[in-house]
């Protein structure tokens, strides 16, 4: 993404090259251009890029790609951390 | 099957506004179902969209003069990224909206127009499998749709690359400045009691600390999502607390109280706020990924949490304590 960049080496993004068929889905989908087809394969071309979203890998249609997806937002990871505390009851929190 | 304007009325408008700051935006919706823009034929194409009622207004009006058919899911509300990632704008309700609209009697083609950001909820592969029609990944943004439409919907790279533009970044501070100041309201009352307490409540001094809390928020609310990509570093923690060390330095100058707890505790409590509020801005961003806002927050909580609490004891001291 032009301008912006998160932190390094912390994604959980995996592809298995050998289960790859090189349909292209990966490119399709990924909105940061994560993969790359070369040849008959797709490669991992920005792997700092992903936000772990997801979309590639439930649209792999042979299951190549592994990533531990979910929202990259601070304020709703604390909120459910103080859910499973139980501290506070549970409301619509403002977030998206 | 409704019929609807491609036309937004000033109440649509206000409705948007009030959206982005806070008001209502939970319950802003529209019913799910089929609704036709202009008067598509059974050949025509379907678009997709959240009943997000902004979305839906800024799908209906980008689509202006089309004959076009419009399938909207239900998303209790959510626009379609924040839904995908829920799983709401997802396979499962996709193919049960297309099956109570009989959208397979309604169209002769087997074509389904999704927003591209809506592939982290939508399996394409099961979606034909379970209803016979192909979901299509399109654009990114509402306004490129058009453009993918008259391309014989055919994507150009561009509208498949997210951005983060100043434009994009600003009509997201309002919803977080007013949530920032709903967390802010309780705090701001000690403060204005402390204040109050210590030097009166109508000397200038008593609001002091009201207003270096209100620029530590404004400066993790709005100048940092603002100046995103020119602050250093890639954390947001340490974007927020540089905007909140010049807020501090600002105040220093404009206001200084000479004691020497005081300026610690400026510093100390003002740039920890500013980055905890900067850190929260991640959830607003399209780049930001969960493994390293998790990274970026077991490094940062304790340490703001560490710097408020020496800070408020500083201050406290302080306060009560002689002047100079």
């Amino acid at each position: 993404m032009k301008g912006f960049s998160y932190l390094k080496n912390v994604a959980t993004l995996e592809l298995d090259t050998d289960t790859c068929i090189g349909c292209g889905m990966c490119t399709v989908v990924c909105p940061h251009q994560v993969f790359v087809l070369e040849g008959a394969k797709a490669v991992i071309r920005a792997f700092d890029a992903c936000m772990e979203c997801g979309a590639c890998a439930l649209n792999c249609p042979v299951n190549a790609i592994r990533v531990d997806a979910g929202v990259g937002c601070a304020a709703g990871m604390i909120n459910e951390w103080l859910d499973s505390l139980n501290l506070r009851r549970r409301s619509g929190d403002g977030c998206c | 099957m409704p019929v609807i304007s491609s036309s937004l009325s000033f109440y649509d408008r206000l409705g948007a506004w009030k959206a982005r700051w806070g008001i209502g935006r939970m319950s802003y919706l529209v019913p799910p179902g089929l609704y036709a823009i202009g008067t598509p034929g059974s050949s025509d194409p379907v678009a997709v969209t959240a009943n997000y009622k902004m979305s839906y207004d800024l799908v209906r009006q980008a689509l202006t003069g089309r004959n076009i058919w419009l399938l909207v899911l239900e998303t209790h509300g959510i626009n379609v990224w924040c839904a995908a990632g829920k799983g709401t704008f997802g396979t499962g309700e996709l193919v049960r909206r297309v099956e109570a609209c009989s959208l397979a009697r309604v169209v002769t083609h087997r074509t389904l127009l999704l927003p591209l950001l809506g592939a982290s909820g939508v399996k394409a592969l099961e979606v034909r499998q379970r209803t016979g029609f192909t979901a299509r990944f399109t654009t990114i943004r509402i306004a490129d749709l058009p453009a993918y439409l008259d391309n014989g919907q055919q994507a150009i790279p561009s509208m498949g690359e997210l951005t983060f533009t100043l434009h994009e970044r600003l009509v997201l501070v309002p919803i977080e400045l007013v949530s920032a100041l709903k967390v802010s309201l309780p705090i701001l009352a000690a403060l204005f009691l402390l204040g109050g307490i210590r030097f009166g409540y109508a000397e200038p001094a008593a609001f002091l600390p009201i207003v270096a809390w209100l620029g530590a928020v404004l400066a993790g609310t709005v100048v940092t999502p603002l100046l995103l990509p020119w602050l250093p570093t890639s954390s947001f923690t340490v974007k927020g607390a540089y905007v909140g060390l010049l807020w501090s330095l600002l105040l220093y100058f404009l206001a200084a109280t000479g004691s020497l707890l005081q300026t610690a505790a400026l510093f100390l409590i003002l740039s920890a706020v500013s980055a905890f509020f900067a850190l929260n801005f991640t959830g607003s961003t399209p780049f930001t990924s969960r493994s390293g806002v998790k990274k970026e927050m077991r490094l940062s909580l304790p340490l703001m949490a560490g710097a408020v609490i020496v800070g408020v004891v500083l201050w406290t001291v302080g306060l009560f304590g002689p002047l100079h």
